[in-house]
């Protein structure tokens, strides 16, 4: 491994001379390059050194130097660990050069970076805020920015303890009073501009009949944000020409709460039950991806016990996730509510296990840096097993047999909203949506974390990339989950769940690490900056569901109104990490 | 398109169908509304009807079921009630929302800091029922609860709860959580008796 990194610094140093530097701080990876040389650094990676997949795209703010960073992780679509670049910029006039001419994938992440921390991304075809509104003032990322709730810098806040005299911060901080406005705005007569630039982003579309001289306007519709199929408030606008979508563009931040802003807040520790309510359907996953990136700042190996318990629990989440999402896509379907309710009582006692062990259904907040909270309660272990060797296949097989052979899902589904492998990869699509492309990438094979290595499984890949096989994927995926789980019960050591003691302040070196996890609904990264204080310098969530929906146009495009949300429902969403 | 694959799914729903009145009539009378009924229900076993009549009939909360902490203390031989609670703050600094807010009691005369907290206040609308405090606590001081059934009128007059309010005397935990409860008694016996013959080995 080292040996071929050194080859890489090698060829991309004479490649690009004077334009590439090893990032030399102490806990830091990858390479600086210059502005400038960006897009051909990274069209030489993905066409001459097969990283072809952009996975994610942040940046960071550090204030005290006064810079800004944009950080790339690159990863080759045949597996292999990370190529890091990051590109230094003025904090006065950020601006660097758009990757989505080579990487579409980067389109909604660079408009995210944008919004929350203004750097300027140069030749993106459409930079508008994405999360938030357009009376925001600021950008809440960058480290001078005060939220309306503002407290103090840093948890643990001093008010709370010896003086602790019990407060609502609404009582502090009058509502209405505590918000600051971009110069010149004025909320009373401000018309909102977000429709216009929503619509005006479909207006490339616009076509000039040359032959009869006349304009030709699209219609264009207006799904949610208020809409039964959206799985929460998320809007699409969309042009159509008859029945067939030409274009579409999501809009969305409904729900955004700038999770990130306040994990920067919040100690280590503090930042984990918060992971809970990212994609609130796969808790146990969350926690998993950021218990990784911090061990890994940390240094720290959790304890072989918990690893078995970890795999258990995630993989027991991936279930309970796909199956919620295989009930609701057929809700979307019209099938309405048989399947969902079938699948959501399997679900439920895959619940009942999670309260057991975690002490909460949804909000598991189960992890520990070295470990997990703790070991299964008495009689839990039994019940795993009559769920992994008993019930589950039964059941799955039931669902089956209930559901895939069916014509309506076929009709529906076969040949609708396709997406071909390149085009999978080039939108940075992950997990079943790009396993069902035919491209069998899945970061627990193909980047292996935690004891994945150990266990004998098949990576689920399914080659038409449909709505249909992205639906038999699912199916797919849930049996070698429950391979995984029989095989991790089996072997799983006695010992303890936490390696060290438990500790409420965790103390984690400076430097930066990328955690990442194969969620259910895709790549799950944490990219960590930690400069050695109790807080995390940077925090930052790849959250699947929000970069899967880079590719919602291309998938849109050219099926019918009725087909977006079966498409929408194939790629399972969940707003809460979609909106962050 | 033989609507083959349709027919194939509805014999599953009319499988299930049969099987909810089958599974009836072999639990006849007792599976609804009595905890062998419900604990059927919730086993691997369980076939037909699933759903549970709140409020008639309650699932049975696991022992480490978390919601909203509480205050334990233990009476003395007078009937005080005497806090485990020593406001050293460890909770109030460990609580992600932030949520617990503590006054600690200063000895008049000394103005030293005593080990019982003056007040003790957890804001329940912004507590996410995390139990990192109760996790966390070296003391045990602070346990967290299993009624979830607190659904109030008015959030802004009752719900920043007080030392009186969240204060659950020591029984009510060990009837909550008994194995908890006793695997913390015995780490507590093992100390004292450690103690005491470390105290006996010194003194001879
Ligand atoms: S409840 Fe426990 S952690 Fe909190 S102040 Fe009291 S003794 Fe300390
Ligand atoms: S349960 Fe969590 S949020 Fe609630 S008071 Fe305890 S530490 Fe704070």
């Amino acid at each position: 491994m080292t040996q071929q990194l050194t080859t890489i610094t090698e060829t991309l140093v004479e490649r690009f001379p004077g334009a590439v530097l090893k990032d030399e701080r102490p806990g830091y990876e990858g390479y600086l390059v210059s502005a400038e040389n960006l897009p051909e650094i990274a069209q030489f990676l993905r066409d001459q050194m097969g990283y072809d997949y952009l996975s994610s795209v942040t940046g960071v703010d550090y204030l005290p130097e006064g810079k800004m960073e944009t950080v790339y992780h690159f990863f080759r679509s045949t597996g292999g660990s990370a190529l890091e670049l990051k590109v230094s910029l003025p904090r006065e006039n950020p601006v660097v050069p758009s990757l989505v001419s080579i990487f579409p994938g980067a389109e909604l992440q660079e408009r995210e970076t944008y919004d929350l921390l203004g750097i300027i991304f140069d030749g993106h075809p459409d930079l508008r805020r994405i999360l938030l509104w357009d009376g925001f003032d600021g950008h809440p990322l960058r480290k001078d920015w005060q939220e309306p709730y503002y407290e103090e810098e840093a948890k643990p806040f001093k008010s709370r303890w010896p003086e602790g005299r019990a407060i609502r911060v609404e009582e502090k901080n009058i509502f209405k009073k505590n918000v600051k406005y971009p110069a010149g705005f004025d909320p009373e007569t401000f018309t909102p501009e977000g429709d216009t630039s929503l619509f005006a982003s479909l207006d490339k579309l616009k076509r000039h009949d040359e032959e009869s001289g006349m304009k030709s306007d699209h219609i264009i519709i207006n799904f949610g944000p208020q809409h039964t199929s959206t799985h929460g408030v998320f809007r699409m606008a969309a042009a159509v020409e008859g029945e067939t979508i030409i274009g579409l563009k999501p809009a969305m931040g409904y729900l955004h709460r700038n999770h990130e802003k306040i994990a920067e807040r919040n100690t280590y520790l503090m930042n984990m039950p918060y992971t809970d309510r990212l994609d609130y359907l796969s808790p146990l996953s969350n926690n998993f991806g950021y218990a990784i990136a911090v061990e890994k700042l940390m240094g720290i190996q959790p304890a072989e016990r918990a690893e078995y318990l970890r795999v258990i629990m995630a993989e027991f989440t991936r279930i309970s996730n796909h199956l919620f999402l295989i009930g609701s896509l057929l809700n979307d379907l019209g099938a309405y509510f048989t399947p969902m309710l079938y699948a959501l009582e399997e679900r439920e006692l895959i619940l009942d296990v999670f309260e057991a062990v975690t002490g909460s259904r949804m909000m598991c907040n189960y992890f520990r840096f070295g470990g997990v909270a703790r070991d299964l309660p008495e009689g839990q272990l039994q019940k795993i097993k009559d769920l992994a060797f008993d019930r589950l296949p039964r059941k799955i097989d039931e669902m089956d047999r209930f559901l895939t052979e069916s014509e309506i899902i076929r009709a529906r589904g076969v040949g609708v909203g396709v997406l071909t492998p390149e085009e999978a990869i080039a939108y940075s699509t992950c997990g079943p949506v790009l396993r069902a492309s035919g491209v069998p990438y899945d970061v627990r094979r193909a980047d292996p974390y935690s004891i994945y290595e150990r266990f004998d499984f098949d990576v689920a890949v399914r080659y038409h990339g449909d709505v249909y096989d992205r639906f038999l994927l699912r199916f797919d995926e849930i049996r070698q989950s429950i391979r995984i789980i029989q095989q991790a019960v089996r072997d799983m050591p006695e010992g303890p769940v936490q390696s060290g003691k438990p500790q409420y302040q965790a103390k984690v070196p400076a430097g930066e690490a990328y955690g990442r996890v194969e969620g259910p609904k895709g790549e799950l990264g944490y990219y960590v900056v930690s400069n050695g204080k109790p807080n995390p310098w940077r925090y930052h969530v790849r959250a699947p569901s929000f970069i899967n929906l880079t590719a919602l146009e291309k998938l849109c495009v050219g099926n019918k109104v009725a087909d977006v949300f079966a498409i929408l429902g194939s790629i399972d969403i969940v707003l809460g990490e979609t909106d962050r | 398109m033989d609507g083959h694959g349709i027919i194939k799914g509805l014999m599953v729903s009319c499988k299930r169908f049969i099987d909810t009145y089958l599974d009836d009539i072999r639990w006849f009378g007792r599976r609804y509304r009595t905890p062998e009924g419900i604990a059927h229900r919730m086993s691997k076993d369980t076939a037909g009807l699933f759903t549970v009549q709140y409020p008639e009939e309650k699932l049975p909360v696991p022992e480490e079921f978390r919601f909203i902490p509480f205050l334990v203390y233990e009476e003395d031989a007078e009937g005080n009630k005497i806090h485990r609670c020593t406001s050293c703050g460890i909770c109030s600094k460990v609580c992600p929302p932030q949520c617990i807010w503590i006054v600690r009691t200063l000895d008049p005369k000394t103005g030293r800091p005593v080990p019982e907290p003056a007040e003790f206040y957890i804001d329940i609308d912004v507590c996410m029922n995390c139990g990192f405090c109760a996790e966390f606590c070296p003391f045990d001081a602070i346990k967290m609860d299993h009624d979830y059934e607190i659904a109030v009128y008015d959030r802004l007059t009752v719900n920043i709860y007080d030392k009186a309010k969240l204060s659950k005397p020591l029984s009510y935990y060990a009837m909550i959580r008994p194995s908890n409860y006793q695997k913390e008694e015995m780490a507590k016996a093992e100390k004292e008796t450690l103690k005491a013959a470390r105290k006996a080995s010194g003194n001879s």
